[in-house]
């Protein structure tokens, strides 16, 4: 085939056959996985269904009432927004710390990424049960270290104020090194000029320099990793299932833990599908938040 | 428009390494109150790192530095009183141009406290100090032409408008020394021409000590009281650009300041020749030494005569107003190059032989180790 006919020929002869092959892999996964799937949680959450029974009744909006109605639903919606509005500050502004300081080393710097980096490799289910030893009333580490500061004992996982506070820390304690790693590569992206240039204007005290490059600098990496941690806030599950299920007296059920128990507990798979519908929709206007103000206000 | 400032600039045997190799010194350096002095070189000579010295942003190995009088060579930028325009302008992308040139009179005028976003401006006296910087801001703006770009971000000016930018926040807080460091590299030529004369009327106008870092020999000649040619971290030669460009102390200078370059030929090459024997007689030059002559110092002559010089012509450069003949002679490595009139250089043909006449008046020895023979200064000694 010569370059001439390439150009040459019309828009509209393309080869449909080799098309159709070319997109069917990607297609297929994306129906059989993704869209087939999210469909038929749609319509289970317009139903009775429950899993094993043979038959299902189409219901309405019933399971949407329920939810609306039901008081475990709306606890479980106030905890997880705690558990949110706790991990996602308390990560990122630690994590920004961290990697703000690390940048400015030059021994050791490898060596503090990887500690810190380390949490999110680990298994949150193993890692769960290390905490739970750590935070254990009596013969746990946390307990210990504030009775050398002589603080009484708290009952970190078992009083229902603190519960939900220390699966935060937990949280926060995994999602530092991954944000760590965003925050580096932004700063690394601002470029040296600019802080130099900030030098000579005179801001050289690091609150200066941080107010004039480096936190405007960082904005699109700050809004990246705020949704980031935000989404994957929102879906907090292993820690609750392993160390409180739930308790005490559900004050760290959340939306997660509500549709599994649902599902898999109580088999009323319709009314945990109208709970997935509702946390999708949730997690997917978050996303289009994301992307709005990215477009807008963060690019310069 | 702003008062003379006593900028005086004195370096003394400045030093600095980088992992044990020493790009820079060591360099003695004294620049005048209210002089244009540039630092030129080819690409990796350590001028810009001078320059980032001067600034406070690299920290000298040895030696000091001081401006006006005191002695700076450990103080941070901020506390020298220095104003840096870079290369690439180095402008905050997310704030507008006002806001950008208004961050050095920010950072001096208001306390940490007023500085704050939000609560920064409810504090006693703020609005005061507010009103005054963004005054000052306007002024300077309107003096660059950029009054119209105030509320425009960065990324909607053009080049040659971040460059005036740039200069604006530089200049708006009036300070004693002023450096720039390759500002011009970045715009295309017809700009790069305008923005020269530009710089020296706004220089002329501002009366402070400005150093001025380029490998273009153009802006150097064309825009300094003085020049500073560098070579491997040392000047090797400071003075007027005449007095550069007229004398030169030694081969790479005079090589550098050259265009379209220098005539350089070993004195072993010719000894034997008549024009040998006259510059003999002149220096008592060695077989090592080189002799060195500009374009300008020479003419080709269409002659079939064989002479000293004499050669077949390879090129013929055209500029317009001028024009250069590269002529190759047999016993010599490179060709020639003599300047010609550019009636001339229309009658001049390929490899047509011809004559080259030197003034040797305007020639100039080398020793082995690159510096200048003087023949007078050794009569006198």
């Amino acid at each position: 085939m010569t370059t001439a006919s390439t150009i040459d020929r019309p828009v509209r002869q393309y080869d449909f056959g080799t098309m159709w092959l070319l997109v069917f892999p990607a297609t297929a996964l994306l129906l059989a996985f993704l869209v087939i799937p999210t469909a038929l949680v749609v319509v289970l959450s317009f139903t009775d269904y429950e899993l094993g029974k043979e038959g299902l009744r189409y219901i309405g909006i019933t399971n949407y009432s329920d939810m609306l109605a039901d008081r475990v639903f709306w606890q479980s919606v106030r905890n997880t927004a705690l558990y949110v509005a706790l991990v996602v500050p308390g990560s990122i502004f630690i994590a920004l710390a961290v990697a703000l300081l690390i940048e400015r080393r030059s021994v050791l710097a490898r060596f503090y990424k990887v500690a810190f980096f380390l949490p999110v490799t680990a298994t949150l289910v193993a890692m769960a049960t290390v905490w739970e030893f750590i935070l254990h009333p009596s013969i746990g580490l946390a307990n210990h270290l504030l009775s050398v500061l002589r603080i009484d004992p708290i009952r970190f996982l078992s009083d229902p104020d603190w519960a939900i506070v220390s699966l935060a820390a937990i949280g926060i304690w995994q999602s530092i090194g991954f944000n760590m790693v965003l925050f580096l590569a932004g700063l690394s992206s601002i470029p040296k000029e600019i802080d130099e240039a900030a030098a000579l204007d005179g801001a050289a005290g690091g609150i200066d320099r941080f107010m004039i490059v480096t936190w405007p600098l960082l904005g699109p990496t700050t809004l990246f990793v705020t949704i980031t941690t935000a989404i994957n806030a929102m879906r907090v599950f292993e820690s609750v299932a392993v160390i409180t299920q739930g308790g005490p007296n559900k004050a760290t059920e959340v939306i997660l833990y509500s549709i599994y128990l649902e599902a898999f507990q109580y088999f009323r798979t319709g009314y945990a599908s109208a709970l997935t519908v509702v946390f999708l929709l949730v997690t997917v206007s978050l996303i289009i938040l994301q992307m709005r103000l990215a477009d807008r206000k963060v690019h310069y | 428009m702003i008062d003379i400032n006593d900028g005086a600039i004195d370096a003394r045997g400045l030093v600095k390494q980088f992992g044990g190799h020493r790009v820079v010194g060591p360099v003695d350096l004294s620049v005048r109150p209210g002089e244009f002095l540039t630092l030129v070189g080819p690409s990796g000579c350590g001028k810009s790192t001078l320059l980032r010295l001067i600034a406070g942003l690299e920290t000298a190995s040895e030696g000091s530095i001081s401006i006006a009088g005191r002695t700076v060579t450990d103080d941070p930028p901020k506390e020298r009183d220095v104003a840096m325009v870079f290369q690439n302008y180095a402008l905050y992308p997310h704030l507008t141009v006002a806001q950008n040139m208004a961050v050095p009179l920010r950072m001096r005028r208001l306390s940490l406290p007023q500085r704050l976003p939000f609560v920064g401006s409810l504090l006693p006296r703020s609005a005061a100090t507010l009103a005054e910087i963004d005054h000052d801001v306007e002024q300077v703006a309107k003096s660059l032409g950029i009054a119209q770009l105030l509320s425009r971000k960065p990324a909607q000016l053009s080049g040659g408008q971040r460059q005036r930018v740039a200069l604006g926040r530089a200049i708006v807080r009036k300070p004693r020394v002023f450096l720039l460091d390759e500002p011009l590299s970045n715009l295309d030529a017809q700009l790069r021409v305008q923005m020269r004369s530009e710089l020296v009327q706004l220089h002329r106008r501002l009366q402070v000590t400005l150093i001025y870092v380029t490998h273009d020999q153009a802006e150097a000649m064309t825009m300094s009281n003085r020049i500073a040619v560098m070579f491997a971290g040392n000047i090797l030669q400071i003075g007027t650009p005449e007095a550069v460009y007229d004398d030169p102390d030694h081969l790479k200078v005079a090589s550098f300041i050259s265009n379209p370059g220098l005539n350089t030929m070993p004195f072993a090459a010719i000894a034997n020749t008549q024009l040998g024997r006259q510059i003999g007689a002149i220096v008592s030059g060695s077989a090592e030494c080189t002799v060195a002559f500009r374009p300008e110092a020479c003419t080709a002559v269409s002659s079939a005569d064989q002479t000293d010089l004499s050669g077949r012509v390879i090129f013929c450069e055209r500029f317009g107003a001028e024009a250069f003949a590269h002529i190759a002679v047999d016993y010599l490595e490179h060709p020639i190059i003599a300047r010609i009139e550019p009636a001339h250089a229309t009658r001049l043909t390929c490899e047509q032989l011809v004559r080259v006449n030197l003034d040797i008046s305007k020639l100039f020895l080398f020793g082995p180790d690159g510096l200048r023979l003087r023949p007078r200064r050794r009569a006198a000694a």
